[in-house]
């Protein structure tokens, strides 16, 4: 049901998967960009994209189009294509930022793709056919602090952008050459380009911390994102213009994701994703990972007539830390839940943006888990007496 | 090697200084908070109600005044209420508070670690233990984060 896959020791700064899923492209807080795919049931590394010169900080792959864009603390960002042969092929896109980029994400439609950067702004790239080449225009005023994290409104022209300088912003990125005329929406309905078209905090006075994670719901009509107070908000325009706050009682979030029009999946520093519903109010709904105390903690094995007996495996890891660390108990260092470290990634896997089905994560421990929605939610059913 | 390898000044240096863009904070700050009402709590302290005490303390935190002498007569009152409680009477008081005002309490709580004297530290510890029961690691958090500080 929970597939975790170990992709060694280092955090995994970042991943994206293929439109199948049978690939995903990880960098592990390095220079470079593994591309693994899926064989057998176990990840097998294909290819590296290395072209950066300093940390990859976010990738996304386009399911359409099949091209992967990279982001670096380079202050540059590739987009990579695949040639006949197989091989990626890189293509520099000049952001023109003087600061690192930290976010990027291919537009619903895939005709562009938009940039953050400490530089305080969003760097919109799209390929101008005459030259050949990809161009870059700015969202600067009033961003007033790095960009954090990124959000397309399904309609191809909307930004949600999340900041440290405590707010959340929806921007309009219309290009005239690239786009359509977008249709009114609850943001807005005039969106020349780089129009702010609302400017949101996380409690309605400056308190806060920085929004570490952002996302539309699969109609575009609300917005939820994630700060460093703890605090998850979800804006909805049309019925309320204040959004709605709820101030958790666990630590904060790194990343937000709506499974379907009413709920919302978040993870962070906690190490295990939980499931919010935002319909009426914020409300918990529960936590993905229901694992219990780890194996290696557990000696002996109950068999079916009630007598207990230690396997040899067992034994040998009890008096091995016994003679390491003087521990009695052998699952000291292995936690509760299945991730080990913070989660800093959470995508969608399996399912349409309306109803998602499968939900990934990776974290700060190298692992890349895979959690079945719909499974969960059977077995909490069957659970129910 | 040569001198300048040692020299680590170059981190202190501001890039940003000369930049226009840099950030500064919300400037727009026009509510004076007075802070929570010193006769009443008196009041509710002399006839030994200690929750009403505590109700009324919490409720109008300055956090946005900019007068540093309004925020320690407002942390010197609330530490009253906090230690006029006993052991027995903390989890019930605590209880009795909502989400809000648990991390208001938080904020003072630490506030009060900061400048610790022999009664109040123990006390303050005993607070700390019942509202992070109730409030969780995201009250700690938000003392943290918070730019509303108390």
């Amino acid at each position: 049901m929970t597939e975790k896959h170990s992709f060694g020791n280092e955090p995994i700064t970042c991943h994206a998967f293929n439109r199948d899923r049978t690939q995903v492209a990880i960098s592990s807080s390095s220079n470079q960009v593994h591309i693994y795919a899926l064989k057998g049931g176990a990840w097998e590394k294909v290819y590296e994209l290395n072209e950066h010169a300093s940390r990859v900080t976010s990738i996304d792959w386009a399911a359409q189009s099949n091209r992967i864009v990279t982001c670096a603390a380079d202050r540059n960002a590739y987009v990579w294509q695949r040639d006949s042969a197989g091989d990626w092929k890189p293509t520099l896109v000049i952001l023109r930022i003087n600061r690192a980029a930290t976010c990027v994400a291919w537009s619903p439609d895939e005709n562009k793709f938009a940039v953050g950067s400490g530089a305080r702004l969003i760097s919109v790239c799209y390929f101008e056919e005459q030259n050949d080449w990809w161009v870059s225009k700015h969202i600067k005023k009033p961003i007033r602090s790095t960009v954090t994290c990124l959000a397309w409104h399904p309609n191809n022209v909307l930004l949600a952008a999340g900041s440290s300088d405590f707010k959340c912003r929806v921007f309009s990125t219309y290009i005239k050459d690239i786009d359509k005329k977008p249709d009114a929406t609850p943001w807005g309905t005039k969106m020349p380009f780089a129009e702010l078209m609302l400017e949101l905090n996380t409690s309605n006075d400056c308190g806060g911390g920085w929004v570490h994670g952002v996302s539309f719901s699969p109609s575009g009509n609300k917005l939820a994102w994630v700060a460093h107070d703890s605090s998850i908000s979800v804006a909805d325009p049309a019925n309320n213009p204040i959004p709605v706050t709820l101030n958790t009682d666990f630590l904060p979030f790194r990343c937000v994701q709506f499974v379907n029009e009413n709920s919302i999946a978040v993870a962070g520093f906690d190490y295990c994703p939980m499931l919010f519903s935002c319909n009426r109010g914020i409300n918990f709904v529960r936590k993905l990972d229901q694992s219990e105390k780890k194996e290696a903690g557990k000696l002996s094995h109950g068999n079916p007539d009630g007598d207990e007996y230690m396997s040899a495996a067992a034994a040998l890891q009890k008096f091995k830390t016994i003679d390491n660390k003087a521990a009695v108990d052998g699952s000291e260092t292995v936690l509760n839940t299945i991730h080990q470290n913070a989660i800093s990634q959470l995508s969608i896997h399996s399912g349409s943006r309306d109803q998602v089905t499968k939900l990934c994560t990776t974290g700060i421990d190298g692992l890349l888990v895979i959690w079945d929605l719909k499974g969960l939610e059977q077995s909490m059913a069957a659970m129910r007496v | 090697m040569s001198k300048s390898t040692l020299s680590t000044q170059f981190r202190k240096v501001d890039v940003d200084e000369y930049n226009e863009d840099n950030y500064t904070e919300d400037v727009d700050q026009t509510q004076e908070d007075a802070g929570p009402n010193e006769s009443e709590v008196n009041s509710y302290l002399m006839q030994a109600k200690n929750l009403d005490a505590l109700q009324v303390v919490l409720k109008n935190p300055p956090v946005h005044s900019k007068n540093q002498q309004t925020k320690d007569r407002a942390l010197e009152l609330v530490i009253r209420v906090l230690l006029s409680f006993k052991s027995s009477d903390i989890e019930p008081a605590v209880k009795s508070l909502d989400k809000d005002t648990i991390d208001t309490l938080m904020k003072y709580i630490y506030r009060g670690f900061e400048n610790p004297s022999e009664k109040s530290s123990a006390v303050l510890l005993q607070w700390h233990d019942k509202a992070s029961e109730i409030g969780g690691l995201g009250s700690i958090i938000r003392v943290l984060t918070d730019r509303k500080r108390v």
